[in-house]
C-alpha cells in the first residue's frame, strides 16, 4: 500500500540563495489528517507547493503513488487539491460556478459531469445555490468555503490547505472546522491555529527554519511548552 | 475618478464600479447574446448612417429611448451616464474649423483666424450625436446584463477565448485592486494627523506629498504583480495548461432567434433608408 504523501530528504533553496527547506522527510498515510505548524518563514507554504509540483526542490517526493516530476504534474494536480491562503487568489473566475468548474474542465470531463461535480462540491461546502454568484460579493468565510469547493470538484485524494482559518470570524471558523472534519480525504493543514489542529488533526508536525523539528501526536506536542516556545508557538490552555 | 476622498470615507468595499443594475424588466431577461449582438449592430448602424441623415437619428434615438424605458433603468440614469461621451465630442471640435465650405463665423486668434464652416458644424454635430447614441446603447447593455453573461455572449460570437478570459480576469481583479487602493488611501488618511502645536503646518510640502502618492502607486503595482503570480500558481494547481477551456453554451431559444432577426431587420431598414435618401 502506498502512502498518500511520502517525502524523503527534500531540500529547497530560494533563487536568492536562502534555504527554505532542509532535509525534510515526512510520511502521511491515506485518510490521515495532519497539521503543519511553525513560525512565519518556517517553510510551511513552500513545502505545500512541492506536493503538486508547483515548486521543485531536491529529494524524493511521492504523492498518491505518483513521483512528483513533470510527466506526472497533470495527474498530480487533479489528485492534490491545493487551497491557498488568500481566497481572492484562488477565485479568479467571473462566477462561483466558473471557478468550481475550472478543475473538472481541465480534467477533460464531459459537460454533464462537470455540472454534477460543481453541484456536489458546492453541496459539500454547504453553498448550494451560490453558483451564479460573483466571488467579489461574498464574505471572506464564504470565499474560503468556495475556495475549498474549487478543489473538491476535482475529487482529489489529498487536500492541502494553507491557513484555512486565517482572517475569518469565529462563526465562519467553526463552520469551516466542521466542514473539514466531515471530509474523508487525506489532509495536510498548515496553520497557526493550534486549537483547530488539536480538534481536527491527530498528528502535528512542527517546522522551523526549513526543518521538521517535531512530529507526533498533536495532544502530546501541544503539552510540550518548551518545544512550542522554542519555535515561536503558543500552547493552548 | 473613483478614488475620491469622499469615496474613501464612505465605502469599505467596492460595489459601485459594477455597472450592472438588477431590475425585473423585459430587457434584463433577454438572452445576453441577443443583447450583445443587437447592441453591436445598433452601434454599427449609428456609425454607418450618413452624417446629414437627421431624421434617421431621430428614429435611432426613439429606438434606444424605448429600450431605456422598457429596461426600467430610468431615462435620466442612462442620459446622465451618456455624458461620458463629452470628451469624445470635444476631440471632434476642431472639425468645425478644419473642414472647408460655406463660412459661418470667424474667431481671430493672434495672427491667425479660425473660420467655422457649415459642413464642419454638420460633421461635428453628426459625430456628437453618433457617440451619444452609441454610448446609450452600450450603457443599457452593461446595466441590464451581468458581466459574466456578457463574457458568455462574447464567447458565443467567437471573440477569441484568450481575450474573453483576459476580460474576465480584468473584471474580477479590478474590484480587488480598487479595494486594495482604498485600503492604502485609508491607511494614509489615518496617519495624516495634525499635532496640537499651532506653529506647525500640517500636510507637508507638495513635493513630499507627491512622493508619498508615487510610493503608493508603486506599492499598488508591486502588490498587483505579486498577486498575478499567486493567481497563476492557483490556476496551474488546478490543471491550467495555457488553453482556455469552457463549457459549451446552450442554444438560443426560438423566441430569441425571432427577436434577433426582427432587431437586425429593423436596424438594417434604418440603415437602408438613411443611405438611400442621404447617402
Amino acid at each position: 500500500m502506498h502512502h498518500s504523501i511520502e517525502i524523503e530528504n527534500l531540500s529547497f533553496t530560494y533563487p536568492d540563495g536562502r534555504p527554505a527547506l532542509r532535509d525534510v522527510s515526512l510520511r502521511i498515510a491515506p485518510g490521515e489528517k495532519v497539521a503543519l505548524a511553525g513560525p512565519n518563514g518556517a517553510g510551511k507554504s513552500t513545502l505545500l507547493l512541492h506536493l503538486n509540483g508547483m515548486s521543485a526542490g531536491e529529494g524524493r517526493l511521492t504523492v498518491c503513488g505518483l513521483t512528483v516530476e513533470p510527466k506526472n504534474f497533470a495527474r498530480l494536480r487533479a489528485a492534490v487539491g491545493l487551497v491557498f491562503q488568500n481566497p481572492d487568489d484562488q477565485l479568479f473566475s467571473p462566477t462561483v460556478f466558473d471557478d468550481v468548474a475550472f478543475g473538472p474542465l481541465y480534467q477533460g470531463l464531459d459537460p454533464a459531469e462537470v455540472t454534477r461535480r460543481v453541484e456536489l462540491a458546492l453541496a459539500a461546502v454547504r453553498m448550494t445555490g451560490y453558483s451564479r454568484r460573483v466571488s467579489h460579493h461574498l464574505s471572506v468565510g464564504e470565499k474560503k468555503r468556495i475556495a475549498i469547493a474549487t478543489v473538491l470538484s476535482m475529487q482529489p485524494e489529498v487536500l492541502v490547505l494553507d491557513e484555512p482559518t486565517a482572517g475569518i470570524d469565529p462563526r465562519a471558523r467553526r463552520a469551516l472546522i466542521n466542514l473539514l472534519r466531515d471530509l474523508p480525504m487525506t489532509m495536510l493543514i498548515a496553520s497557526h491555529d493550534l486549537r483547530m489542529a488539536n480538534e481536527l488533526c491527530p498528528r502535528l508536525v512542527v517546522m522551523d527554519e526549513g526543518r521538521i523539528v517535531a512530529n507526533g501526536p498533536t495532544a502530546e506536542l501541544l503539552k510540550d511548552r518548551l518545544l512550542l516556545e522554542a519555535h515561536g508557538l503558543e500552547g493552548i490552555v | 475618478m473613483f478614488l475620491c476622498g469622499l469615496c474613501v470615507e464612505k465605502i469599505m468595499h467596492v460595489h459601485f464600479l459594477d455597472p450592472y443594475r438588477p431590475r425585473h424588466s423585459p430587457i434584463h431577461t433577454l438572452d445576453a447574446r441577443l443583447k450583445f449582438v443587437l447592441t453591436v449592430a445598433f452601434i454599427l448602424t449609428v456609425s454607418l448612417t450618413p452624417i446629414t441623415a437627421w431624421p434617421v437619428y431621430i428614429l435611432l434615438f426613439a429606438l434606444i429611448l424605448s429600450v431605456e424605458i422598457l429596461s426600467g433603468l430610468g431615462v435620466g440614469y442612462v442620459l446622465k451616464r451618456a455624458l461620458l461621451a463629452l470628451p469624445f465630442v470635444l476631440a471632434a471640435l476642431p472639425v468645425i474649423f478644419t473642414l472647408k465650405g460655406a463660412p459661418l463665423f470667424s474667431i481671430p486668434l493672434g495672427g491667425w483666424t479660425l473660420t467655422a464652416s457649415y459642413p464642419g458644424l454638420e460633421r461635428f454635430l453628426g459625430v456628437a450625436l453618433k457617440s451619444w447614441l452609441s454610448l446609450q446603447a452600450a450603457i443599457v447593455l452593461a446595466s441590464s446584463t451581468p458581466f459574466p453573461e456578457l463574457l458568455q455572449a462574447m464567447r458565443a460570437v467567437h471573440i477569441p477565448r484568450l481575450l474573453v478570459g483576459m476580460f474576465g480576469l480584468m473584471w474580477r481583479y479590478t474590484f480587488v485592486l480598487v479595494d486594495e487602493a482604498l485600503r492604502l488611501m485609508r491607511a494614509r488618511a489615518a496617519r495624516s494627523g495634525q499635532s496640537a502645536g499651532r506653529s506647525r503646518r500640517s500636510g507637508g510640502s507638495l513635493a513630499w506629498r507627491a512622493r508619498v502618492a508615487g510610493g503608493m502607486a508603486g506599492n499598488l503595482f508591486l502588490r498587483a504583480f505579486e498577486r498575478s503570480d499567486r493567481i497563476y500558481t492557483a490556476m496551474l494547481s488546478r490543471g491550467y495548461d495555457g488553453e482556455v477551456r469552457t463549457l459549451p453554451l446552450s442554444s438560443l431559444t426560438s423566441g430569441s432567434r425571432l427577436a434577433l432577426a426582427a432587431g437586425l431587420t429593423l436596424l438594417g431598414l434604418f440603415l437602408l433608408i438613411s443611405i438611400l435618401f442621404w447617402g
